[in-house]
């Protein structure tokens, strides 16, 4: 029964639609080739860019602000709240159209690295706050007595951070850092807005652009295939190395 | 090797007292083991040696060095006490060998080599040799807790600490375990033993403490304590022991 009203939804949809306008809007191969190789060569290429920047600097702040999350001193504690608190809060849009004005507050300054620079800036701070959870989490999970037994053996506080916790809550957090991963891919196309060239372009913006050009959407349906293609397997990795993680514990 | 003196000890969690007072001595060379009922503060006495606890007050000396001394650095005394945990407590992302390496590398700033030789004497003397390239998840619990020992006389300590350390062992594999530190006090070393295995502290130790509710209600000789307790408290401790389920 309920597979009747699917199959009649189905048909009707099937039956009203213009198939010939669906294949030469969205299925247009000669409009597809046209985005060859530069899909690719540029856009794929700086979208990875763009991720991966954001993300080791998210790794790397992300681990700061987890450690003063957890420090003994107060302040840091504060501050690292708050800094969380209000980058997990914001739109990586309004990020970004910070990172655009700010420097107009600094007469002469100009961040390194020009559109690239500010995309790493943008998604870094942002995931950092993320991944700042995802690391507090970690470290709290690794069992007390290994901090214990690095003591008793004379090492002091940090070097027992750095030795014995920090490796273990890493492989931890590779699960939801890799969904952290995938969330990141998909806000680089917010990059968009700092205003890139045509070498800077990403997936996102070279769709959008191609389509433009073309009138005609099929572009923007290879985009979607494109993010498809890294993000569906990265989501398969994710789960399964969170699945196997259950298993072990 | 060491002496451990301690002096008024007093221990509270919040408003519970666990430890009430305890003022006793371990001398150079020699075996103490420690017995009690769970909740005695038996092991919160021994984690107060290395001061994994933080006394409340009083005072704890090793070598006549005052532990509880604000100005001592507690990361240098620790090097010369080695601990053994009831759950082992290895490096679990580390391979045995690192395990025991790792200590000696970072803060005795020994060459690789050398803390890699060490590494396998120790090994050896507790007769895992084989293991040094197993992760801590591939060995049985008894092989663990003398991986642990290892790790914790790789540091050359004068004093070794056990906290209950075949408690969370199978039985069958608790007598390896015990053989490994019955030949650890025929060398000489100094150990303070918080233990339920009766017949090792009759055995092997030199002094059996029984405390009880924070405060040590006896202390003396194995053939003493065990054999002929003149309290109370210490008989029926040892009884339900001694003849669970009766």
């Amino acid at each position: 029964m309920q597979y009747a009203v699917l199959i009649a939804v189905a048909v009707l949809l099937a039956a009203l639609a213009d198939w010939s306008a669906i294949r030469q809007s969205f299925l247009n191969l000669d409009v597809a080739k046209e985005g060859l190789p530069e899909l690719f060569t540029v856009a794929l290429r700086n979208t990875v860019i763009y991720t991966l920047s954001g993300f080791v600097l998210g790794f790397a702040f992300g681990l700061v602000l987890a450690l003063m999350r957890l420090s003994r001193v107060a302040p840091y504690r504060w501050l690292s709240a708050f800094y969380i608190e209000v980058f997990r809060g914001l739109p990586i849009l309004v990020v970004f159209l910070m990172i655009i004005s700010v420097p107009l507050a600094f007469p002469g300054f100009e961040l390194p690295g020009g559109v690239y620079g500010q995309a790493a800036l943008g998604l870094g701070m942002v995931s950092a706050a993320y991944m700042a959870e995802n690391f507090r989490a970690g470290i709290q999970a690794v069992p007390k007595g290994q901090m214990e037994a690095a003591r008793s053996l004379g090492m002091p506080h940090g070097r027992a951070m750095v030795s014995i916790i920090i490796p273990q809550a890493i492989r931890i957090v590779v699960p939801p850092l890799t969904n952290q991963l995938v969330a990141l891919l998909k806000d680089s196309s917010l990059v968009l807005i700092l205003g890139v060239t045509a070498t800077q372009v990403e997936l996102a913006k070279f769709g959008n652009d191609q389509s433009s050009t073309f009138a005609n959407p099929t572009p923007l349906l290879v985009t979607g295939l494109t993010y498809l293609l890294i993000t569906i397997p990265l989501g398969y990795v994710a789960r399964r190395l969170e699945a196997r993680q259950g298993g072990h514990r | 090797m060491s002496t451990v003196e301690i002096r008024k000890l007093h221990k509270s969690f919040g408003r519970l007292e666990v430890l009430k007072g305890i003022d006793f001595s371990v001398e150079s060379g020699q075996v103490v083991c420690v017995i009690g009922p769970s909740g005695s503060g038996k092991s919160t006495l021994l984690r107060c040696v290395n001061l994994l606890e933080q006394p409340t007050s009083g005072q704890v000396f090793v070598d006549g060095v005052e532990l509880t001394h604000p100005d001592v650095n507690i990361d240098a005394a620790r090097r010369q006490l080695g601990m053994v945990f009831q759950q082992f407590n290895l490096f679990a992302h580390l391979t045995v060998l690192r395990n025991v390496t790792i200590a000696q590398e970072r803060v005795l700033k020994r060459p690789r080599a050398e803390a890699v030789r060490i590494a396998r004497e120790n090994l050896e003397k507790v007769g895992l040799s084989e293991k040094a390239d197993s992760y801590p998840a591939q060995l049985s619990g008894g092989q663990q807790q003398r991986v642990a020992i290892a790790r914790a006389l790789a540091m050359n300590p004068s004093l070794m600490l056990f906290d209950e350390p075949t408690s969370a062992l199978d039985p069958e594999l608790v007598g390896d375990v015990l053989q490994v530190m019955r030949r650890l006090a025929e060398d000489g070393m100094t150990m303070l033993v918080v233990t339920h295995e009766m017949g090792f502290a009759r055995e092997v130790a030199d002094r059996v403490v029984f405390m009880d509710q924070g405060v040590i209600v006896e202390d003396g000789p194995p053939e003493q304590v065990i054999s002929a307790p003149r309290h109370n408290r210490t008989r029926e401790f040892l009884h339900r022991v001694l003849h669970p389920g009766v």
